[in-house]
């Protein structure tokens, strides 16, 4: 007979598992009266594989969410249902899922597309505007998708890779006590050799040039899990500060444990959204500690929203979450955030479109989407004050505030150091983005959308 | 001088490494004696064997105890797969087997997560990763404590292993499986046992490798993947030699990292994940057979 602690982990896990084994796609949608309207939704998460601990936390924080929605009644009545396909992170499934899962069970198409990583994005862009689906890039993917007029399907809702190293090197010039004094520092960009790994290059370029700095890049080969060359070579630099740009946990914590192998201060060393979750931080122990992590959307459990969810949904036994212990933490939260976008624009297309109580479409959706506008006050009302920073998107602008808060790990978990902070220029950053998008619409005999 | 300090630096940090790229390539070497087969599980069985080591801990059993009931575990897998795996399969081809071992992978990669889930866990075995202080002060060399650590497990480990194979009927069994399974049951030597034996200790092997990587960088799914760091080492030591292993895995993992920051920089960085592959097309243009590796003569 297997032990009881056993058995609660075999129990949740079996269903990623033998999901990811078989390719399944799992119904998993939540019982509904015969009688309601639902919504369909595609759920292509990544729960097992090296970046399990990654999609694990966002999918279920996304899963969460819908789950509570419908607790509550659903949006005006319309209950969420959703499907999950096993991605494992990987490009080539992930256009597979999106096959699988464009359709629903109940015939709807789904609203949405979340593929949590930029690879897997890049992989199915272009079959957006074809299929009428909105691709919602939270703070990952194509970075000049945010100019809506030539990526009208495509969102980047919590900022993108240009704003944020905008924000790191705004941040690491405070630290230094202003621009003035970022003139002849050395800072190296250590990123994975690849096109995430090497997308927040042109704004950075551009802006340590501005400031007088010295960048090095150095690249990382896949997987990741040996760092020892590149970190003598940071070692032999002596840069002043270091951004990691990683990708899965393996990566990520060897990262730190090499900077502490080579004697780097860890309060020099910054990481990407992407590269530091508590998942990242626990496995490089002490070596950890110290470093730097940027968040689009803040980690804890305070938030009124995440209290209501933790009793409600949890509450009755129906959260997603193998261990509840990671609700709040960071991949969760900004599953979370991503979920009540998806909500608030459901919510704003049967306004918009007068279908209070109905389900919506594709092209009514996207309407939804440009038509968000998450004030403080409306922050307020959703319950999550702090946890993302206040923004407003049009058809034009599908990025959002653009800012991000520093945290800093203790040891033990992240502390906030900062307030939402955006780019020095934000004026340059977007039009970085409208010359990149306006470059690919040129070579793509793509006619921009008139958004007056 | 500075520069100088700097290359010994570099060259003593990548023959450490190239030391944990070794243990991982004597689990392949162990399973090639005995059934000539280059085994696709054998990262599945390093993530198996470490995730479950972990995974025992967390249900509460403490760490002295929780490392023979793993190993107790892997010579159950070990035995498992000569039963379920193997043993229908005397007889068959090479390729046979080898699509067996990536079946194996799967069902492996596939049982750790189903038992143990898929968080990543952290492991500390108590050696600080952090720079020999004495040496960095005298020398302004950096090199941690924990590679220097695990260069003398893995070294400890060779010993013993190359010991078994070159002094006992065991080794010798080995060898006469590894060139014709037929005609080893034909003169007595237990086919089965042997590979039980062979497993069970490749299992053990992959535990060892499994808590040094994953002491290191945590432990988790993107283990499996060290596998890619051992190929070139057997190609350059021979798939069937202990010793040859070792001095591969120095040769590999030297090279690569003077290669990485010396000639690296002129490539755009990320050169270390092909440039042991380089050297192992030089060395098959050259020596086949790999360093230590058995020439073997074929009638045609």
């Amino acid at each position: 007979m297997m032990p009881t602690s056993l058995l609660r982990r075999v129990a949740p896990v079996s269903a990623a598992a033998f999901a990811a084994a078989a390719m399944l796609v799992s119904p998993m949608a939540m019982p509904t009266e015969a009688q309601a309207a639902e919504q369909y939704m595609a759920v292509p998460s990544s729960r097992v594989g090296p970046f399990s601990a990654m999609g694990t936390g966002y999918y279920g924080g996304i899963i969460d969410y819908m789950t509570y929605v419908n607790m509550n009644g659903g949006i005006n009545g319309v209950m969420f249902t959703w499907q999950e396909c096993e991605t494992e992170y990987n490009a080539k499934r992930t256009v597979e899922c999106f096959q699988r899962l464009l359709t629903g069970p109940n015939g709807q198409r789904t609203l949405v597309f979340d593929t949590l990583g930029t690879p897997g994005a890049y992989a199915v862009i272009n079959r957006m505007a074809e299929e009428e689906v909105v691709l919602a890039q939270y703070g990952y993917g194509r970075t000049d998708a945010a100019d809506g007029t030539v990526w009208p399907w495509v969102f980047n809702a919590a900022s993108h890779y240009w704003s944020q190293i905008g924000m790191k090197l705004k941040f690491m010039a405070e630290q230094e006590g202003g621009v003035e004094n970022m003139k002849g520092k050395k800072i190296v960009h250590l990123h994975i050799d690849s096109a995430y790994g090497r997308e927040p290059l042109p704004a950075m370029r551009k802006i340590t040039s501005d400031w007088g700095m010295e960048l090095v890049e150095i690249s990382i080969p896949p997987p990741g899990l040996e760092q020892q060359s590149q970190w003598l070579q940071i070692r032999r630099e002596r840069p002043d500060w270091v951004t990691f740009w990683g990708a899965g946990s393996g990566m990520n914590a060897t990262g730190m444990t090499n900077a502490a192998r080579m004697g780097f201060p860890r309060e020099r060393l910054v990481y990407v959204t992407f590269g530091g979750a508590e998942e990242d931080m626990v496995p490089a122990g002490d070596a950890a500690k110290g470093t730097f992590v940027v968040a689009n959307a803040v980690p804890g459990r305070d938030f009124p929203l995440v209290k209501s969810i933790l009793d409600k949904v949890y509450g009755a036994g129906k959260g997603n979450m193998e261990n509840p212990d990671r609700v709040g933490q960071v991949y969760w939260n900004r599953g979370l955030g991503a979920a009540v976008m998806w909500a608030e624009a459901i919510r704003n297309a049967q306004r918009i479109h007068n279908k209070e109580g109905q389900p919506v479409t594709g092209a009514e959706f996207r309407d939804g989407y440009e038509a968000i506008n998450m004030t403080p006050e409306r922050l307020e009302e959703l319950g999550i004050t702090g946890m993302v920073a206040p923004f407003a998107l049009s058809c034009e602008k599908h990025d959002g505030a653009g800012e991000f808060r520093m945290m800093q790990w203790n040891g033990e978990k992240f502390d906030i150091v900062s307030d939402w902070m955006g780019p020095p220029d934000p004026t340059f950053i977007r039009q970085l983005v409208e010359d990149s998008a306006g470059k690919f619409a040129g070579e793509n005999n793509i006619t921009p959308k008139n958004c007056s | 001088m500075a520069d100088l300090l700097f290359f010994l630096e570099v060259l003593i940090g990548g023959l450490l490494a190239g030391v944990m790229y070794s243990l991982i390539a004597l689990g392949f070497v162990l399973i090639y004696k005995a059934s000539s087969v280059f085994n696709f599980a054998q990262g599945a069985m390093v993530f198996f064997a470490v995730l479950s080591f972990v995974g025992f801990m967390e249900l509460g059993i403490p760490f002295w105890a929780a490392l023979p009931v793993t190993v107790v575990l892997m010579i159950f897998v070990g035995m498992a797969t000569e039963r379920m795996v193997l043993r229908p399969l005397v007889n068959q081809s090479e390729e046979t087997l080898l699509m067996a071992t990536i079946g194996l992978a799967f069902v492996l990669e596939g049982m750790a997560q189903f038992l143990w889930g898929v968080e990543v866990r952290r492991l500390d075995l108590g050696i600080p990763d952090v720079p020999m202080a004495w040496l960095a002060d005298t020398t302004g060399i950096f090199v941690s404590v924990f590679d220097v650590v695990a260069g003398v497990v893995a070294a400890i480990m060779v010993i013993a292993l190359a010991l078994l194979f070159s002094k006992t009927k065991v080794g010798l069994g080995l060898r006469a499986v590894a060139d014709g399974h037929a005609a080893a049951m034909s003169i007595g030597i237990p086919l089965k046992q042997i590979w039980m034996l062979v497993w069970a200790t490749a299992g053990i092997v992959a535990l060892v490798a499994g808590m040094l990587w994953g002491a290191r960088n945590g432990v988790q799914f993107a283990l499996v993947w060290l596998a890619l760091k051992a190929l070139p080492v057997l190609i350059i030591g021979g798939f069937t030699s202990v010793p040859g292993v070792i001095i591969a895995g120095l040769i590999v993992g030297a090279s690569e990292k003077l290669a990485e920051v010396y000639i690296g920089p002129y490539f755009g960085g990320g050169i270390e994940l092909w440039s042991p592959y380089v050297l192992a097309v030089i060395f098959l243009m050259f020596r086949p057979e790999g360093l230590f590796g058995e020439k073997h003569i074929r009638r045609v």
